[in-house]
């Protein structure tokens, strides 16, 4: 099993804030859809999109995703940083597509 | 054990910010209460997709959250539009979402979906050009 720290040493990803860095990481997910995701994404996964708004925060906290890794380039703003941190979610950013970041999580994961 | 907690929310109609914020309140009230985490997941998602869908389909409203020693109930009521058909609504990918919260991820018609799957009692009651009152239990 990996944990959110697992993804951060890995180093693939621009780290945007560390959350709770002992929470795990069971499976990753990839929808852009809010509502999608939050019936969908399994508990302690890793959620890879290109939606960035406060909305993906709220879905992510609700629903216990331990960390969202924002794909193409997507963006936080600083305020959703800040309250990604408070909720103890981690953040990543990276230029690559959807499916290539979920793919160098999925070889973490097995 | 007699006891029941209730909590009390006004949602505001037009603000996507804040959207979400009294379902993480009562994620967070559940947590300190020490209920187990499946049971404040499930309570977490039907919350906020009934709460998101005050603020965008209602202009806002009201929830109160009435806990228990059996179940934790979720009584949602607005003073919005209505629901015309509702069996309609229910189902998966059906959505009335306007265009600019599509784009902020909104619209894919699975919301009322999510509230059925995720509560073990649900039932809407609504009226067009009154409201709509979304009932919703977790057994405990
Ligand atoms: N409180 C409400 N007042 C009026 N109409 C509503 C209300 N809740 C839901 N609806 C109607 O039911 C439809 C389906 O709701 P549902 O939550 O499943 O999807 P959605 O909100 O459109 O999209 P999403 O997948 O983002 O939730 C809505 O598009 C809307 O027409
Ligand atoms: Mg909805």
């Amino acid at each position: 099993m990996i944990t959110t720290q697992t993804l951060i040493d890995a180093g693939i990803f621009t780290l945007k804030t560390q959350g709770d860095p002992a929470k795990s990481i069971k499976k990753v997910f990839c929808c852009d859809l809010l509502s999608i995701a939050m019936g969908k994404a399994p508990a302690e996964s890793a959620w890879v999109t290109v939606m960035g708004n406060r909305n993906t925060l709220a879905v992510a906290s609700l629903a216990d995703i331990s960390c969202i890794v924002l794909a193409e380039g997507t963006a936080f703003q600083d305020a959703e940083i800040e309250c990604a941190s408070q909720e103890g979610i981690a953040v990543f950013a990276t230029e690559l597509p959807i499916f290539d970041a979920a793919l160098k999580i999925q070889e973490l994961l097995s | 054990m007699e006891e029941q907690l209730i909590f009390n929310y006004t949602i505001p109609g037009d603000d996507f910010t804040r959207a979400g914020e009294a379902s993480s309140s009562v994620k967070n009230k559940l947590k300190k209460m020490g209920l187990d985490s499946g049971t404040i997941r499930k309570v977490s998602i039907a919350m906020y997709e009934g709460e998101i869908n005050m603020v965008i389909h209602a202009d806002g409203g009201a929830i109160t959250v009435e806990i228990s020693p059996e179940k934790i109930r979720m009584i949602l009521a607005d003073t919005g539009p209505g629901i015309a058909d509702i069996d309609k609504a229910m189902e998966n990918g059906y959505s009335t979402a306007p265009e600019e919260v599509r784009s902020l991820g909104f619209g894919a018609g699975m919301g009322l979906p999510n509230m059925k799957k995720y509560t073990d009692y649900m039932n809407i009651d609504s009226t067009v050009g009154v409201g709509t009152t979304v009932t919703m239990d977790v057994y405990l």
